[in-house]
């Protein structure tokens, strides 16, 4: 994510890391997750599940920010996102 | 379920965390890919975690269509009722006994066409409910039927060459009704969504969302209006948030913008609280509250 200027309080923030669960053979490949993660974490694959339809897979795990927003806006209950212990989170420079 | 059936239908080993309020042995569900109805039960689990409700007090009741599946797939108390009956089910409900939390879950064809006289009364009376309404546009598990919410001009299989007839304006239906929360949103405001049947959760009296969603089956295909995933697109560009509008300009056309926000709040004694407050007046104390099958 790009910002205008620095954030004042940065240094502060612990930023928390997501990491990604997908039961591939549940979703039925509507890209609603890959269109609207903000941080661009997931791509289709150019698999098929047993449905024939694409599942997502993570291109960017590190980017993962735990908004959840993929979570919640999977229509199949498909994807979400637990929050990674914090020693194997990176300081992001 | 019965053990073989369960090994084979293989039952992922990890959980999704909404499992606690979802039958995950009838997912993945029969909705179509891209439909937004997942997205609102979604938000409804969020919401009723937010909300702090205890589970064994809420239930879901549905009516017939698309939505109103969503009954089946809840793991709360929930009634999968007869075509545009899901209203007069939870009256039913909430009077026999008061303390529950009643939701209806169900489609603009259901609450409006079959059910609508239903809908009118029972937000005239202020009866304590909540109302969640899937609007995809159109009748889509009966084959794409012109519904009492198909814009005009739009394309459905009883009228193939263009809506010609009004459709409702929702909200405003529901505001002059009396109803004391309602909102819109679409699939798309999944948070603002969530947050908002939290507050209609909280609420006493009728309240109503409308939520609108994608149909890539039905409507999308039979305007060309291309997939799920270009409808939540169009919602992106064209829904704007405008809380407290005036719910007489919330009229929806064909591809239009789409007005969303919350748009009534108010406070209006509900149907129990005047039938209480009246037989006292008229009865004094030979008059016992009416509270619910324990009193
Ligand atoms: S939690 Fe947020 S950042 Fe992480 S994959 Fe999902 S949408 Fe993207
Ligand atoms: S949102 Fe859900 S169903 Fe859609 S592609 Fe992503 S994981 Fe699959
Ligand atoms: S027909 Fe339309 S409303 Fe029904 S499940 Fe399919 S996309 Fe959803």
């Amino acid at each position: 994510m790009k910002f205008w200027r620095k954030p004042l309080d940065s240094d502060e923030i612990e930023v928390t890391i997501g990491e990604i669960h997908i039961i591939k053979d549940r979703c039925k490949g509507c890209a609603f997750c890959v269109e609207y993660c903000p941080k661009d974490v997931l791509e289709l694959s150019d698999e098929f599940n047993v449905k024939g339809y694409h599942p997502p897979y993570v291109k960017n795990p590190d980017q993962c920010l735990f908004c959840k927003l993929c979570e919640t806006i999977c229509p199949e209950f498909a994807i979400w996102v637990t929050e990674k212990p914090k020693e194997e989170k990176k300081v992001e420079s | 379920m019965n053990e073989t059936l369960t090994k084979e239908l293989k039952l992922p080993e990890e959980k999704h965390p909404m499992e606690n309020i979802l039958r995950m042995d009838r997912i993945p569900h029969i909705w179509c890919s891209t439909c937004g109805i997942g997205i609102a039960v979604t938000s409804f689990a969020i919401a009723l975690e937010k909300a702090k409700i205890p589970l064994d007090q809420v239930c879901v009741v549905s009516g017939i269509g698309c939505s109103g599946r969503v009954a089946g797939y809840v793991k709360l108390d929930s009634f999968h009722s007869t075509h545009g009956r899901a209203i007069p089910f939870a009256t039913g409900l909430k009077l026999g006994n008061p303390k529950l939390k009643t939701i209806v879950f169900s489609g603009d064809g259901d609450l409006f066409g079959i059910g609508g006289n239903h809908f009118i009364h029972s937000a005239r009376r202020n009866m304590d409910m909540l109302v969640l309404c899937i609007n995809n546009f159109i009748y889509a598990m009966t084959g794409g039927q012109c519904a009492a919410t198909t814009p005009l001009t739009a394309n459905t299989s009883t009228s193939p060459y263009g809506n010609y007839e009004y459709p409702f304006n929702l909200p405003h239906l529901a505001d002059s009704c009396g109803a004391v929360y309602v909102a819109r949103w679409t699939a798309l405001h999944v948070r603002r969504l969530a947050n908002s049947i939290t507050e209609a959760l909280n609420k006493r009296g009728f309240s109503f969302i409308e939520i609108i969603c994608p149909c890539s089956t039905i409507y999308a295909r039979r305007n060309r209006l291309g997939s799920g995933l270009d409808i939540m697109k169009f919602y992106h560009d064209n829904s704007v948030i405008k809380h407290g509008a005036n719910t007489k300009d919330l009229d929806i056309g064909y591809q239009s913008k789409i007005i969303v926000g919350k748009f009534v709040d108010r406070e209006r004694p509900t149907f129990l609280d005047c039938l209480n407050d009246w037989n006292r007046k008229k009865f004094g104390d030979k008059f016992r509250e009416y509270g619910g099958p324990d009193d």
